[in-house]
């Protein structure tokens, strides 16, 4: 213990020698001459970590919590001197998206303990924070926030503008109608944060060397090596770029690039001398989304930034430094904020200002941070692109990526926040400044059901995309592909169609339920040639054997059926939910949802022996894909290709590559995605308008038309079908939703994740997939659901909702979500079993009102095969007529 | 009648005008940058004219603003003409001798001038064998003359104009066989109109000025305000020295009659100006012309009708007053216009309103707030006035517009209103004369680099 202090001493001088890290108001950098390193670099370490802001040094705290030691941590600059110095502060667990909340969540409680455990002050006040709303919508979504809150157990509680006034005098409340009060939010000095996080690393041995940079990180056979820096290499086995906003420049420093789509923009805030009656510390945070501003205390006066409309985009071209110099001030950019912020505080007129801080903060293409493992190199993990919430997340997103080294995954969902849901198409830097510029200002915009991206667009699109446009095609995106929402018919006044932004019913509803009934009544076409699409082949029988291994169905089927499987992982967790289709005794044809496109290709490159005769190949691009849905698609099919396609010719589940029209090999295969009977067709894209134009020829006399991915939804949600990414994880297994009829567990072959299927059949599962159907909820009127609604079972929290859509057959709103069990004293996760489920009064919160549900384990099947048939005789009649 | 902003930039924008000096070899070498122009009529048709051309067998540039009088046919005239014969005034002897062989021997002319003009800014086809013909007597005279001295720019000006009025003067009484150009003639004579023109090469700014439109320097103080200089002097009523001129020209029995209600003769505003017959000929001359002249000319009451107390013609010249200026770096830009500008402006806001406008195009200073005490409440104040401004300036892309808008639009606290413009704007042409005059406006900026390294 005493050499570890010594070394403590010498290693981390910088702790004595340069007190202005207290101050984050030193503008001027430090301009001590470089001090001699006290310690060289190693030759090697297990874990070489880059960047010394709040989440490397987090990554450093965590992993060494965790028992590693050999880490080396390497800053360019000065610890804790780059954003993280200029950062606000703000510790705000307030966040739409669950697993970000559960970041901020356990960040707010280390920070809290940093102190006592480091002998670092970091300034952590719990203040609290007020988030106001100017709107009725604003209040909706801060509801929504409150609930989610409430049900982890963290205070939170909705005010009224008075009661806001009592908690904060100098607000202006006039134009508020609501408020969220969250008691434990806090204040913290950033860098101090980050500082005492190093402390506590390098007492558990971590190693800190400041002022080295990194040149590149070396990979071999997809393998990091090794780490090369100004001042010598480091051989490693892991490398963690935690370099900020220089994140994407590292990744693309090396020989294999690795593509970590961020971009800088400029982010201003303002400190004042303090008041003449000093604010008090305690003072809880105001955070204005609709004026754009957040306010804290600070030093007696205030601090108050925010997020502008009209975001200042920096180092598009790249541009490496050693730490963020203080950038121009630029008050007429500010101005708009300052006029928010004194019509919130019309008090501060006569405040003195200090200084006008400009601070890059690095946005990502989705507004979430990046964390995870890259696909293409092992042992670089990536954790960056905090969106101006580095504080918020850095305790959280530091421990999950560790636990991530150290175990091979996290202890929870973060595939939000997984670098594998971007590739390579989200790295093109006019596609990264475009976007986050729209990025900026979505931190603060009233974001609705169903809002969309509109920059980085038409990106990747079918061949059919103009016909469909033409056709009044709406569209939205998905990994960068156009996919379409709705048609809007012809002649059609809704000109703003999709603009209105709304928590209630949209005006999308009755266009949607009309191709909801023209699925269900005659035939739809659907292009879903997003999805993603993998071949597998193999020279001898090694592509059915490794399939077997990752598949927890039964692969080993005739040629040309198709098997719904999941991709499992140790746990039994899906990492992926496909339909294979058997093209031949050696060559698999692999469907996955659209966002699968680079970790599941990672995950099989990962886990397929590396053998030549074994070739996996991407064809996702090479296929469009139309999916034919209603009982009509059967006719269509068969009229073109002058083949039978009845049930007893072309059962379910079944491949058949045959001729539509004059296109021959058109792979066809009898799935819907959404329980209705019908066809996809994979078409080579040179035959795709061919095939498109015969299918809407030829449907016409059974009533063909165009339908959306909304009408796919409601369909496969009314018929309870869980789609990866939006209900599945890789910490839902088959048996927790219902789907223990794809895993074979008796195969023959021990699947990868068989022994904790075996396990969870032999003593039940802890949570349960259920659908409810919303009994007392009036589509006109309420709120309707959107997913991460809670759900309570006789007034008892014991789940959230997944994702959520109306019933036209049902007519009523039908929510998935997952049930579980929590012991009434201890809290404690019990077995969920089926008299659970069906014995329980359900609730489901939305926005703070609950509405009655009715929960199922098992879908309407009987109801809906007799209103078919009953449909199918009143079409028929029709037809004679 | 409400005019919409866009309605009211159509309006303003219609007649607008800029130059740039271009660059060569990415080095600006000429002390002009360019110019903006632009002019609003409130006649129907508008009286005033303007001009503007590089001098290309010399240095230099021209611009000019002529403000018209009982009609715009003499404004017109003046503002097709007056630069050839300054142009000419200015050449060498060499020069002046080549374009007459050439012209001798029916080969290409040398090009005199490159002008600028506004497509609105037309140049009448019927007589420009008539005028030419008159300008090349006026260099065939100056070939015979050869003075053999350099040609001073003040006398080149001065000689220039007086020869162009001698010139309107003769094709009037001369008479023309064409009827059309008989008529054209005798309308540019009876007509009148006021000229201030710039000469600039280099730093040398000579400004020749005939009548009651202004030139007006900008002038940058250090500490970054602006400044306005007169470089031309009115002649007017106003002006006492051009009162005590018109007296010394004519016996002391007419001090009585010379001015009468600020008017020369109790008639006529501006105590200079080109044409104007009416007041330089005799009353003889004046009455052969009109008898024998065409019939259009002896329907005219106010061709007929003969000054009062008119005994000692002429009355009037068209003799301009010269300033020369030596252009200094903090001289940023030169204002010419006519009366109908001045008459709403005061020169100092001129100065202030297009130094703004021409800064904050190029660079609006960033604030920083260094070791100053500000509040928030006084940044707020400032921010928001410079957005004022900046939406304002960045309307307009001319100075020349941006100064009319203000002398039209503005209101009591000096911003522009737009309520007030909209009413102006939409008046009626037999109303518009009544509220404004027609307003001609060159803004000229120059190079305070070129400038600074004289």
């Amino acid at each position: 213990a005493a050499s570890m202090f010594l070394r403590l001493l010498s290693d981390i001088q910088w702790r004595a020698g340069h007190p202005k890290w207290r101050r984050m108001t030193s503008s001027q950098r430090s301009t001590s001459t470089t001090e001699p390193h006290p310690l060289s670099l190693p030759a090697q370490a297990q874990v070489v970590i880059c960047g010394g802001g709040i989440t490397g040094t987090s990554v450093a705290y965590h992993l060494s919590k965790m028992g590693w030691k050999d880490i080396v941590l390497l800053e360019q600059g000065r610890l804790a001197a780059g954003t993280t110095r200029f950062c606000a502060g703000i510790v705000s667990t307030a966040r739409p998206v669950s697993i970000e909340l559960k970041m901020a969540h356990y960040s707010n409680k280390l920070y809290q303990r940093l102190e006592q455990e480091t002998g670092v002050q970091t300034g952590y006040m719990k203040t609290g924070s007020i988030s106001l709303a100017q709107t009725q919508d604003r209040l909706i979504s801060l509801k929504r926030i409150a609930s989610s809150l409430n049900v982890m157990g963290i205070p939170c509680e909705i005010i009224s503008p008075k009661k806001a006034l009592q908690l904060h005098p100098l607000i202006n409340i006039h134009d508020l109608v609501g408020a969220m009060y969250v008691p434990e939010d806090a204040l913290v000095s950033s860098a101090n944060v980050s500082l005492a996080l190093a402390t506590a690393a390098s007492r558990n041995g971590v190693q800190i060397h400041e002022r080295t940079s990194v040149s590149h990180v070396t990979i071999q056979k997809g393998q990091v090596t090794g780490v090369e820096t100004d001042r010598g290499r480091i051989q490693c086995e892991y490398f963690v770029n935690c370099a900020g906003q220089w994140a994407y420049e590292l990744g693309h420093s090396g020989e294999e690039p690795v593509h970590i789509p961020l971009h800088a923009c400029e982010h201003f805030y303002l400190l004042t001398h303090p008041l003449k009656e000093p604010l008090s510390s305690s003072l809880p945070t105001i955070v204005d989304p609709d004026g754009r501003i957040y306010i804290r205390n600070w030093q007696g006066g205030i601090l108050s930034g925010g997020f502008e409309k009209n975001p200042k985009p920096l180092f598009t071209e790249g541009r490496n430094q050693l730490e963020i110099q203080n950038l121009q001030e630029d008050w007429d950019h500010f101005g708009p904020l300052l006029s928010a912020l004194l019509r919130r505080m019309p008090g501060l007129e006569a405040l003195q200002i200090m200084q006008l801080v400009n601070c890059p903060e690095s946005f990502t293409p989705d507004m979430r941070c990046i964390m995870g493992e890259s696909p293409t190199a092992r042992g670089y993990f990536v954790l960056a692109g905090m969106n101006s919430a580095g504080i918020s997340y850095g305790g959280g997103a530091g421990k999950y990526l560790a636990e991530w080294i150290v175990n091979g995954y996290p202890s929870e969902n973060v595939w939000p926040l997984d670098l594998k849901r971007f590739g390579t198409l989200q790295s093109s830097r006019t596609f990264l400044r475009h976007r986050v510029m729209e990025v900026m200002p979505l931190m603060c915009d009233l974001k609705v059901p169903r809002w969309d991206f509109q920059t980085g667009r038409q990106l990747r699109t079918s061949p059919l995309y103009d016909r469909l446009d033409a056709q009044g095609a709406r569209w939205m995106e998905k990994h960068g592909f156009e996919r379409v929402k709705y048609f809007v018919p012809p002649g059609s006044d809704l000109l703003d169609l999709g603009h209105s932004k709304t928590f209630y019913k949209p005006d999308w509803f009755d266009i949607v339920g009309s191709e909801v009934k023209c699925c269900k009544e005659a035939v739809c076409v659907i292009d879903m040639s997003s999805f993603t699409k993998f071949e597998i082949s193999s020279t001898g029988n090694q592509a059915l054997e490794s399939l077997q291994y990752l598949f927890s169905n039964d692969l080993d089927v005739p040629v040309g059926h198709v098997v719904h499987t999941g991709m499992l992982n140790e746990k039994g967790g899906y990492e992926n939910d496909c339909s294979i289709a058997r093209l031949s005794k050696r060559s698999f044809f692999m469907i996955s949802p659209t966002d699968q496109q680079v970790h599941c290709w990672a995950w099989l490159k990962d886990h397929l022996p590396d053998d030549s005769n074994l070739v996996m190949e991407d064809v996702t691009w090479k296929y469009t894909a139309l999916n034919l849905i209603g009982p009509r698609a059967v006719d269509v099919l068969s009229e073109l290709s002058y083949a039978p396609m009845t049930a007893e010719h072309f059962p379910s589940l079944f491949c058949k590559e045959m001729s539509v029209g004059y296109a021959n090999g058109i792979r066809v295969m009898s799935i819907t995605h959404t329980g209705e009977p019908g066809f996809v067709l994979y078409i080579p894209i040179e035959y795709a308008l061919h095939v498109y134009n015969e299918v809407m020829n030829m449907g016409q006399k059974y009533g063909i038309r165009n339908a959306g991915y909304y009408a796919l939804r409601s369909l496969r949600i009314e018929k309870f079908f869980a789609f990866w990414g939006q209900d599945l994880d890789a910490f839902t297994t088959p048996m927790e939703c219902g789907r223990e009829f794809q895993v074979k567990l008796d195969k023959g072959i021990p699947f990868l994740g068989h022994e904790a299927l075996w396990q969870q059949k032999q003593n039940g599962v802890y949570k349960r997939f259920t659908m409810f159907i919303l009994e007392d909820h009036d589509t006109d009127m309420d709120l309707w659901p959107w997913w991460g609604e809670p759900i309570f079972r006789n007034g008892r929290y014991v789940g959230k909702t997944t994702s959520s859509a109306y019933s036209y057959t049902l007519e009523r709103h039908v929510c998935l979500g997952f049930v579980h069990h929590f012991d009434e004293k201890t809290g404690e996760e019990l077995v969920v079993t089926t008299d659970f489920i069906n014995q329980g009064e359900y609730e489901i919160d939305i926005a703070g009102q609950r509405f009655q549900a009715k929960a199922k384990l098992y879908p309407f099947s009987s109801l809906f095969t007799q209103r078919r048939r009953k449909d199918e005789v009143e079409l028929s009649g029709y037809q004679r007529e | 009648f409400y005019l919409t902003p866009p309605q009211v930039n159509s309006i303003l924008k219609a007649n607008e005008y800029s130059f740039k000096v271009p660059e060569f070899d990415g080095k600006n070498v000429s002390s002009v940058l360019g110019f903006d122009s632009n002019q609003l009529p409130a006649n129907a048709p508008i009286e005033d004219r303007r001009s503007a051309a590089t001098c290309l067998q010399t240095r230099g540039m021209l611009l000019g603003v002529f403000d018209g009088h009982a009609g715009c046919a003499c404004a017109q005239a003046v503002s097709e003409r007056l630069f050839y014969y300054i142009a000419v005034s200015l050449l060498p002897h060499e020069t002046l001798l080549e374009i007459e062989n050439a012209v001798e021997s029916g080969r290409a002319l040398l090009p005199i001038l490159q002008w600028h003009k506004h497509p609105n800014d037309y140049f009448s086809k019927e007589a420009s064998k008539l005028y030419f013909n008159s300008l090349r007597t006026y260099w065939q005279e100056l070939i015979d003359l050869n003075s053999g001295e350099t040609t001073d720019v003040r006398e080149a000006l001065i000689n220039a104009f007086k020869r162009l009025d001698n010139d309107i003067s003769l094709e009037a009484q001369v008479g023309n066989p064409n009827s059309f150009l008989n008529y054209l003639v005798l309308q540019v004579a009876f007509s009148g109109a006021t000229a201030c023109v710039a000469h600039v090469d280099g730093v040398d700014l000579h400004i020749a000025n005939t009548g009651d439109s202004r030139a007006m320097l900008g002038v940058q103080e250090e500490d970054g305000s602006w400044s306005a200089v007169n470089l031309s002097y009115d002649h007017n009523a106003q002006n006492e020295h051009e009162v005590e001129r018109v007296k010394m020209e004519h016996p002391k029995s007419e001090e009585k009659s010379l001015v009468k209600q600020d008017r020369l003769l109790g008639l006529l505003m501006p105590f200079r100006a080109f044409g104007d017959v009416k007041f330089k000929w005799s009353i003889e001359l004046q009455k052969r012309v009109v008898e024998s002249g065409p019939d259009q000319l002896n329907d005219n009451e106010y061709t007929k009708f003969i000054p009062p107390n008119y005994h000692t013609p002429p009355y009037l010249t068209a003799e301009p007053e010269v300033i020369h200026h030596k252009l200094r770096p903090q001289d940023k830009f030169l204002v010419l216009a006519t009366d109908g500008l001045w008459e709403t402006m005061h020169r100092q806001d001129v100065a202030r309103i297009v130094g703004e406008y021409l800064t904050g195009v190029h660079h609006q200073q960033p604030i920083a707030v260094g070791g100053y005490k500000v509040t928030l409440g006084q940044m707020h104040g400032l921010l928001t006035e410079r957005r004022a401004r900046i939406s304002s300036v960045f309307e307009d892309q001319n100075a020349a517009t941006h100064l009319i808008r203000h002398a039209v639009g503005n209101n009591e606290f000096g911003t522009v209103d737009h309520e007030r413009l909209s009413k102006m704007l939409s008046l009626p042409e037999e109303l518009a004369r009544m509220y404004r005059d027609d307003i001609t406006i060159t803004v000229v900026q120059f190079n305070s680099h070129v400038i600074g390294a004289y």
